[in-house]
């Protein structure tokens, strides 16, 4: 599903590409650098993965469509819907919109199972064009 | 300051210090940087390891993010003068403009309304200049326990 190498942020939380039978477009196992209070994920770190699974999905959408484009966040909206316990996370960006100026991004996360999900978010980017 | 039945219980620096600089904060590097009965601002000291954007050189939203859901978070026990369990029931950030590549960021989180269960709070993120913002947040929290006696 992703195109491109994830970035640093990425790495240093951890997150890797999901297995392609699962649903998911990224993955972060549990680990010290995503821990908030203890047994629990930190919020922020579910959000990064939501960002980043936003990101990678965006990116797919783009290549697919063999445009040659930056994109710029604009904002993020995270819904937190359940803790999330100390273990494998899971994110499934979906493009709803892919326009020439704007693109709308939602993203859901889960850990043991998809119809309960840990949090969601909501991603607008800019689309600009590369020359 | 002066008047102490006014001010808070709560030590906001004491607290962060001692919890707030382990697992994904520490990972992060998140620091304290200053405080006032109304507000809190904590200090992401620039990292090449929280770039999201390796072309333009330009740290990831995530960063930014958990630094104002923390600075707001203390801020919210600030304003009640007690710890009290709570969590993120939703949180957003518009990216106003990117932070700097290489440049510290800061954010500036307040709790601007308190009910029995929510907590509604604001902040500023600016790399320099609290007048040139570079992100904006909103967002509520939700109380899962009583205050802690301070």
């Amino acid at each position: 599903m992703t195109t491109r190498s994830l970035p640093p942020y990425a790495r240093l939380l951890g997150i890797v590409a999901a297995p392609a039978d699962g649903g998911a477009t990224l993955a972060m196992p549990f680990g010290d650098a995503t821990l908030g209070r203890p047994g629990f994920l930190h919020g922020g770190a579910i959000a990064g993965l939501l960002e980043m699974a936003g990101v990678a999905a965006l990116d797919a959408e783009i290549a697919a469509g063999g445009r040659t484009v930056r994109i710029k966040p604009i904002n993020m909206t995270v819904d937190f819907m359940r803790g999330g316990r100390e273990a494998t996370s899971y994110a499934l960006g979906t493009v709803e919109r892919l326009g020439k100026r704007v693109a709308n991004v939602d993203v859901v996360a889960w850990q043991d199972s998809r119809a309960k999900p840990i949090a969601r978010a909501h991603l607008n980017f800019l689309i600009v064009d590369d020359d | 300051m002066t008047d102490p039945a006014s001010s808070s219980q709560f030590d906001a620096e004491r607290f962060f210090r001692r919890m707030g600089m382990v697992g994904h904060n520490g990972a992060l590097g998140l620091r304290w940087c200053d405080s006032s009965d109304e507000w809190i601002e904590l200090r992401l000291p620039w990292r090449d390891a929280l770039i999201g954007d390796e072309a333009a050189r330009l740290m990831a939203s995530g960063p930014i993010f958990t630094m104002m859901d923390n600075a707001t978070s203390l801020a919210v026990w600030q304003k009640i003068g007690a710890f009290r369990p709570q969590a993120t029931l939703d949180f957003r950030i518009d990216y106003i403009r990117p932070a700097k590549s290489g440049r510290d960021v800061i954010g500036r989180g307040e709790c601007y309304r308190l009910t029995r269960s929510i907590a509604f709070v604001r902040g500023i993120a600016h790399d320099g200049d609290a007048d040139d913002p570079v992100a904006h947040c909103a967002g509520t929290f939700m109380f899962t326990g009583p205050a802690w006696p301070s």
